[in-house]
């Protein structure tokens, strides 16, 4: 071999073993980091968007990974903002500040084709417990029943089994989808499934269910008549930083919580 | 030569390091994974099918069961396929259209996971769920998705081990007056029987190992499937689904169901190995 070319080779080699020291770097302290979860994140950067259109000089990154991993990356100081689609336990809320940002519904969600559209809450339970097997048994057709749940990190899950289940546990026979998406895609295939999504999401392919006689709409849950719901929580430890709490005010802002609702999630006050 | 030995140091260096990698994740996930199975029992982690971190228990018999299903299903399908594939490439088909099939076969091993996924779940599971019946995410979707990903490795593999039979062989069968299918299926398969029998099982390792795929298709339901129609959690969907929020306990179970994988994926390539240096070891004696 020459020694041009070797030379390259060597260079190559010792390039490739120095990339996995190269990617620390520190953020500039501009930035706020907002961190959690998935629910939140799709109007998060719709938010941090129109925040950085009006304020150029700062930074705002919206990052998933769940609620509960939002609430770790603000403990660790990796984030200054925690995003959080459920209410804090009392342990969480000695550690975490939490301020609602809005609130979301939760529709239960069945295949148009479906005859039922009105159960009780006893009979959701009994449906995603796995009691209730076949959907005659509630005035439907003739059909097992299909559960279709999300996976246990969801903050709309942990919503569901707290406002739904109780003590009961959702069927170990149930479907388990990642997203929303999936759970709507499937809701949408499948005439005896039955699964749960933001009612922001519902859209016009399935059909949210009335539970306890309640229409689930946006004004039931500003009423609290619409039992199903929760809120939507930006988190922080202590008092927030400076550039963080002009992020939160900025989202706090009645055109912000305008642009949430156009979204299909329902403002905070 | 000064400078040769401090080129040789410095490539082995970065060579070495790429095994230093594997070292430290084998002792990572045994050293997070094997005190959880100690400490709730080989027998309960592994034959038991209650799995609830929640509640602290952790049983993955169902998880186990699953990705057997699911790659019992995907090998009986790819084999089918990509024997059939090898063969035609090798023995029947002329070499124009070989140079133009064996690129496309190998191309489908670029196409990312989570594509065959998305395919799966638009075209595959409706058309099983209402041609068959069930929920339509099941092993069987997952079967097939996966059956086709390992198309590519266990043919092209095999279509080494048929090029590799002596030419001898062929000619001697044909002289003796033996068809062109029975020269095939008598001769050439049985001589290249090892290295298809490796391509196999290295097949299997990749279907084993698959996750996206089977995450999107599957279902993943915590329940042991009980035919091919039901959903299934397989042990790599497992580990992605919840190792995201996973703390403690639960964590070290994600990883000790890592380490079940492990030795599952290094029992199979050792098979894989040995069998394809008998082969290699038998041509070189002839």
């Amino acid at each position: 071999m020459r020694p041009k070319q070797l030379r390259i080779l060597i260079l190559g080699a010792v390039i490739t073993w120095c990339l996995p020291w190269a990617g620390c770097r520190r953020d500039d302290p501009g930035t706020v980091n907002v961190v959690g979860s998935t629910s939140i994140q799709p109007f998060a950067e719709l938010l941090a968007q129109e925040y950085e259109k009006k304020n150029p000089d700062h930074k705002v990154d919206v990052q998933g990974g769940g609620s509960t991993a939002g609430l770790q990356a603000v403990a660790n100081g990796l984030a200054q903002i925690g995003m959080c689609s459920r209410g804090l336990t009392p342990e969480e809320s000695k550690q975490f500040t939490g301020v609602m940002i809005a609130r979301d519904g939760l529709a239960v969600v069945v295949n148009p084709a479906n005859p039922v559209s009105e159960l009780k809450m006893e009979q959701v339970r009994g449906l995603f417990s796995g009691q209730i097997k076949n959907w005659k048994d509630i005035g439907g057709r003739d059909e097992p029943v299909r559960v279709i749940t999300r996976e246990e990190s969801s903050g709309t899950r942990e919503c569901f089994v707290h406002l739904v289940m109780g003590q009961e546990k959702i069927s170990r026979e149930a479907l388990v989808q990642e997203s929303s998406g999936a759970v709507k895609e499937l809701v949408k295939g499948n005439t005896a499934a039955i699964g749960y999504i933001s009612l922001g999401l519902v859209g016009k392919e399935l059909k949210a269910l009335v539970v306890d006689g309640e229409q689930p709409t946006a004004q039931n849950v500003l009423d609290g008549k619409y039992k199903l719901a929760r809120p939507l929580l930006f988190v922080t430890k202590g008092s927030p930083s400076p550039a963080a709490q002009k992020f939160i005010d900025f989202v706090l802002l009645a055109e912000s919580q305008k642009t949430l609702e156009a979204e299909g999630l329902i403002r905070a006050r | 030569m000064k400078q040769d030995r401090l080129i040789s140091a410095i490539l082995m260096a970065v060579a070495f390091s790429a095994i230093l990698g594997l070292a430290i994740i084998t002792i990572f996930i045994f050293k997070e994974g094997v005190p959880i199975i100690v400490r709730v029992g080989a027998r309960d982690f592994f034959l038991s099918a209650d799995w609830d971190p929640k509640s602290g228990h952790f049983g993955i018999r169902s998880m186990i069961i699953g990705s057997m299903m699911v790659t019992c299903g995907a090998m009986v399908i790819g084999m089918v396929f990509s024997l059939g594939l090898a063969i035609v490439l090798t023995q029947f088909s002329p070499p124009r259209l070989t140079r133009i099939l064996k690129p496309m076969i190998e191309l489908l091993a670029g196409i990312p996971s989570v594509v065959y996924g998305f395919v799966g779940v638009v075209t595959l599971v409706p058309l099983i769920q209402s041609h068959l019946g069930g929920p339509g995410l099941s092993v069987l979707a997952a079967s097939i998705v996966l059956g086709i990903m390992v198309l590519p490795t266990v043919t092209s593999i095999s279509v080494d081990a048929l090029n590799a039979v002596p030419r001898p062989y062929w000619e001697g069968s044909i002289a003796l007056g033996a068809t062109r299918w029975q020269t095939v299926h008598m001769v050439m398969v049985k001589a290249a029987r090892s290295g298809i029998v490796a391509a196999i099982i290295l097949g299997m390792g990749r279907a084993v190992g698959e996750t996206m795929a089977v995450i999107m298709v599957g279902g993943n339901t915590l329940a042991v499937p009980k035919g091919i129609l039901e959903p299934v959690r397989t042990l790599t969907a497992n580990i992605a689904l919840e190792m995201g929020y996973a703390s403690g306990d639960h964590r070290q179970a994600l990883f000790a169901t890592g380490v079940t994988l492990f030795v599952f994926i290094m029992i199979l390539n050792t098979i894989a190995l040995t069998v394809s240096r008998r082969q290699a070891k038998g041509a070189g004696a002839r």
